[in-house]
């Protein structure tokens, strides 16, 4: 297929908000001053399971400098009521129940009480001095032992959907789904090779750098303006509405720069405090979370036990599947386990699949998404399976991937058949890298392969463009920017309108001046965002055509308009003339769209790795990496390098060293940056990245999303390489040296 | 509650001053008294560099060093990188090199690579990544930022030369 020439669209242009960014003038939330100003604490419970008998905040609000304490006490009585905030429909009373723990604290970490004072010292002093009376209970942390029977209950109202059906049962099961297509027993009995496995994954957290913050005021004409870091204006203004039992209309939330989020910042938890705290004190407070409570008091990402089985014929076809996949949701149900079931054999085209999937409670942080959330979980297990078949079979195991991948037509067994996607075109690039053909070579050494998918996701976008005499375009949209999506916004409005990208000024707006817009997540905003600026400059494109037609007296069904070129037999005209005189052809121009894109574009990723083993000590030194990514069509190559390389160095954390590390009595015990160790610069290479291009035919420049699969092969691709460098399977993470070591005194 | 010192120092080469309680750190007073945000808070425990400046020409972690010990002292922040408008190349390049996705660690990358080009104009890659392992980078994978370095020390040097 011939690319259309783009002007724009696959450029490297430097970002709108650089200068800010490298000057230190961007604000990011905890950057936020205001006159006075409040600086608030949250207390935390130091159990992880227990019964909060009383809270006396007495002493503490007598304190000297003290103005205001809250506990749940404070908020609305909680019904059971549902809410969609974000990430599907939730219990308004778990969404309430995190944010400040009401009769059970359900983690260690899990916000108990707050106060404000003037200074941020003085506020975590006087919090030390509220009394809480608690009950321990005794506390489970790992999802097979929470679903044993008689295990202590987190819930006590808490009844398994059983297959669809709400059960009886109280249960710290919150879910059992499955999946079916064909029949698998039938597919292992035709089978010649089976594999069988088990795996877990601890728990690890997205560690973007920015702790979590939240500035707010409940102002004296009632609206409660918010500026906070959030991956979602709106979904703050909707959880915060909710939480505080007030209309959306009376929250106003302004995105501050954010620091990084990974799926992280989605849920609110400081918002709804610092409002509470500010409604008593008539002040605007301010709540930065310290380090340790990101860790301890924030949702991490799943930890998950998986069994997967799988069974091919000689000839390398697989022909049957089974997973069974256990995730720990954390304190509240919502362990992501669903995309798990959807990505555990997204890869695949397998006629016999058979997929369980449990979501279980546990008294650790109320998890939140990461990254593709639940598939680089999953994805560990299939690709380690996939692996061993190769093995087994004696066929290289980039070959058997392509033999059984998922193609344009394949169904899944959650149900989708797949339009056009790269699975194949993904293989191929990794098959036919410098990297794939090149000798390992030394001892100790392994070379591992997996490939990954993320289904990506649509979601409503606004975006306005108003066009300024000058020939430039003021671009308004929704979506925080994380990293860069300012930018790859303006790039699609930019080529419509023909003109370069620095003529289109992009501002992410508070939620009084942007029509709703979805979070920043499921990789959307360049493809979702994307079509909304797109569409908004074709309307502008459209209003300018009518200006043309006017000072030309020609009927604008005939102009016709190239690369920001307005022409009608023998009339032309730039848009920056036509600009330069839409006053007197009838004032302002502005374009609008507001859009819910159906047509989203999944990703699939894959990589090549190479590892040394030091067999003295267990430790993994990543050699080469390389990443190949079905961008469906890169706007900013260097921002899609960008997300591969990010995501893949988060996945080598995974793989190789993060871990929550916690006590039996549900203590983290590495709550630092010293201790939960991700990769430094020193623990790396290079990050070598392919991108891939199978246009998304449902958006117009292609754009499929790549915020997000680049994470799901990581993990399986090293632990293939640490495998065959070790002559021992890998099926648990991370593989850090410890685990390593003991992994080769098994052989003996 | 303790009661305020006051402080003398200099900050991107202007003096400054203010008062701060004994145990505020460097970080807090930059921050909420003297108004430069660039540097951040990440862990306040020394451990993600977020909050790296220079300091009488080493750099710190400015959560680590107590305000009343910039009495005297030289500073420098993100903020006095630039000269006037003209962008420092480690600047540049980190736009260039799309070395910044959310852009929170920047600010202690680029003092911290500043640090390392002032003394050494020509250093190798594995020796850009010990120096800059004392910063914690999540979104890049760092592969970015080493090149955008690698891209400053070539453009200083050349206009050393
Ligand atoms: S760019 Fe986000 S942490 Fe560095």
């Amino acid at each position: 297929m011939s690319q259309p020439a783009y002007s724009v669209i696959g450029t490297r242009p430097i970002r709108h908000d650089g200068a800010d960014k490298v000057t230190g003038r961007a604000l990011y939330g905890a950057d936020f001053q205001m006159a006075g100003l409040l600086h608030g604490f949250v207390l935390r419970s130091p159990h992880a399971h227990a019964r909060i008998k009383s809270i006396d905040t007495s002493r503490a609000e007598a304190y000297p400098g003290v103005k205001a304490v809250v506990t749940a006490a404070d908020l609305p009585e909680s019904s059971d009521r549902m809410v969609d905030i974000g990430e599907g429909e939730t219990p308004l009373s778990y969404v309430r129940g995190n944010v400040l723990a009401r009769g059970k604290a359900l983690y260690r970490g899990h916000a108990v009480a707050a106060v404000a004072a003037a200074s941020l010292h003085v506020a975590e002093e006087a919090a030390r001095l509220i009394e809480v009376e608690y009950e321990p209970l005794p506390c489970v942390l790992t999802a097979p032992e929470a679903m044993l029977p008689g295990a202590p209950l987190l819930h006590e109202d808490l009844h398994t959907h059983e297959l669809g059906e709400k059960t009886s049962t109280a249960s710290n099961v919150s879910e059992h789904f499955r999946h079916v297509m064909g029949d698998s027993e039938a597919g292992f009995a035709e089978a010649e090779v089976i594999v069988e496995r088990e795996f877990s994954t601890s728990t690890v957290h997205q560690g973007y750098i920015e702790p979590q913050n939240a500035t707010a005021l409940w102002n004296n004409d009632g609206r409660v303006l918010v500026w906070c870091s959030t991956q979602g204006s709106f979904v703050v203004r909707d959880a915060t509405a909710c939480v505080l039992d007030i209309p959306v209309s009376r929250v106003k939330v302004t995105p501050m720069e954010i620091g990084g989020g990974f799926g992280g910042k989605i849920p609110v938890y400081l918002e709804p405090v610092a409002a509470l705290l500010s409604k008593k004190t008539g002040r605007p407070v301010k709540i930065v979370m310290t380090r340790k409570d990101v860790l301890e008091g924030t949702g991490p990402t799943p930890g998950s036990f998986l069994r997967v089985k799988m069974g091919a014929k000689k000839d390398g076809r697989i022909v049957a599947a089974q997973a069974y996949l256990a995730f720990e949701a954390g304190a509240y149900p919502g362990a992501m386990v669903g995309p798990a079931g959807m990505c555990v054999f997204a890869s695949y085209d397998i006629a016999n699949q058979t997929i369980h999937g449990y979501d279980v409670v546990v008294n650790k942080p109320s998890t939140a998404a990461y990254r593709a959330p639940g598939a680089p979980n999953a994805a560990f297990a299939t690709e380690s399976v996939v692996d061993e078949l190769a093995e087994k079979l004696g066929i290289d195991p980039i070959e058997l991937r392509l033999m059984n991948a998922a193609k344009e037509g394949t169904r899944r067994a959650d149900g989708p058949k797949y339009r056009r996607i790269g699975c194949v075109e993904v293989l191929e690039a990794m098959k036919n890298s410098e990297h794939y053909r090149s000798p390992l070579g030394g001892p100790n050494r392994g070379r591992g392969v997996a490939i990954g998918f993320w289904f990506n996701v649509g979601l409503p976008s606004s975006c306005t463009i108003s066009i300024n005499a000058d020939g430039t375009a003021n671009l308004v949209e929704g979506s925080t920017d994380i990293g860069g999506t300012r930018t790859s916004i303006a790039m699609q409005a930019a080529e419509v309108l023909g003109i370069p990208v620095d003529r289109v000024n992009p501002t992410v707006a508070d939620t009084d001046s942007v029509g709703f817009t979805a979070v920043t997540g499921g990789s959307r905003v360049t493809f979702a965002t994307g079509i909304a600026a797109y569409e908004a400059a074709q309307d502008v494109v459209r209003q300018m055509r009518e200006r043309a037609a006017k000072l030309w007296s020609v009927d604008p069904d005939t102009v016709e308009v190239d690369r920001g070129q307005y022409k009608q037999n023998g009339h032309s005209m730039s848009f920056a003339d036509l600009a330069a005189r839409i006053g007197e052809t009838g004032g302002p121009v502005v374009g609008r769209a507001a859009v819910n894109p159906k047509g989203v574009g999944g990703s699939f990723a894959g990589v090549v790795v190479d590892v040394e083993v030091d067999p003295e000590t267990g430790k993994t030194t990543i050699l080469r990496f390389t990443s190949v990514q079905d961008a469906g069509k890169a706007i900013h190559p260097a921002y899609v390098e960008g997300q591969m390389q990010g995501g893949s160095v988060q996945g080598i954390g995974w793989a190789l060293n993060e871990e929550y590390w916690m006590s039996k009595d549900g203590a983290m015990m590495n709550s630092s940056l010293l201790d939960y160790r991700m990769p430094t610069s020193l623990d790396l290479p290079m990050i070598d990245t392919i991108i891939v291009e199978v246009p998304n035919p449902g958006h117009p420049f292609g754009v499929r999303g790549v915020g997000e699969a680049n994470i799901v092969p990581p993990t399986p691709a090293i632990a293939n390489a640490v495998s065959h460098a070790t002559g021992v399977r890998m099926t648990r993470l991370p593989m850090n040296p410890p685990a390593v070591m003991a992994a080769i005194w098994s052989k003996g | 509650m303790s009661s305020n010192v006051r402080v003398s120092t200099t900050v991107n080469g202007e003096p400054a001053e203010f008062l701060c309680e004994p145990r505020e750190s460097l970080l807090e007073c930059l921050r909420d008294k003297l108004n430069l945000t660039g540097a951040k808070e990440g862990c306040n425990d020394g451990n993600c560099g977020a909050c790296t400046v220079e300091m009488d020409g080493r750099i710190v972690t400015s959560c680590l060093v107590l305000g009343v010990e910039a009495q005297g002292a030289s500073i420098g922040t993100v903020e006095g990188l630039a000269r006037g408008s003209a962008l420092h190349p480690l600047q540049t390049a980190f736009l260039e090199q799309a070395a910044l996705q959310c852009g929170i660690c920047t600010p202690g990358f680029l003092v911290a690579a500043k640090a390392l080009l002032d003394h050494e104009p020509d250093p190798s890659e594995d020796r850009i990544r010990f120096w800059l392992a004392t910063t914690l980078g999540r979104c890049t994978g760092y592969d970015k930022i080493i090149r955008a370095v690698q891209q400053a020390a070539r453009e200083m040097r050349e206009v050393k030369a």
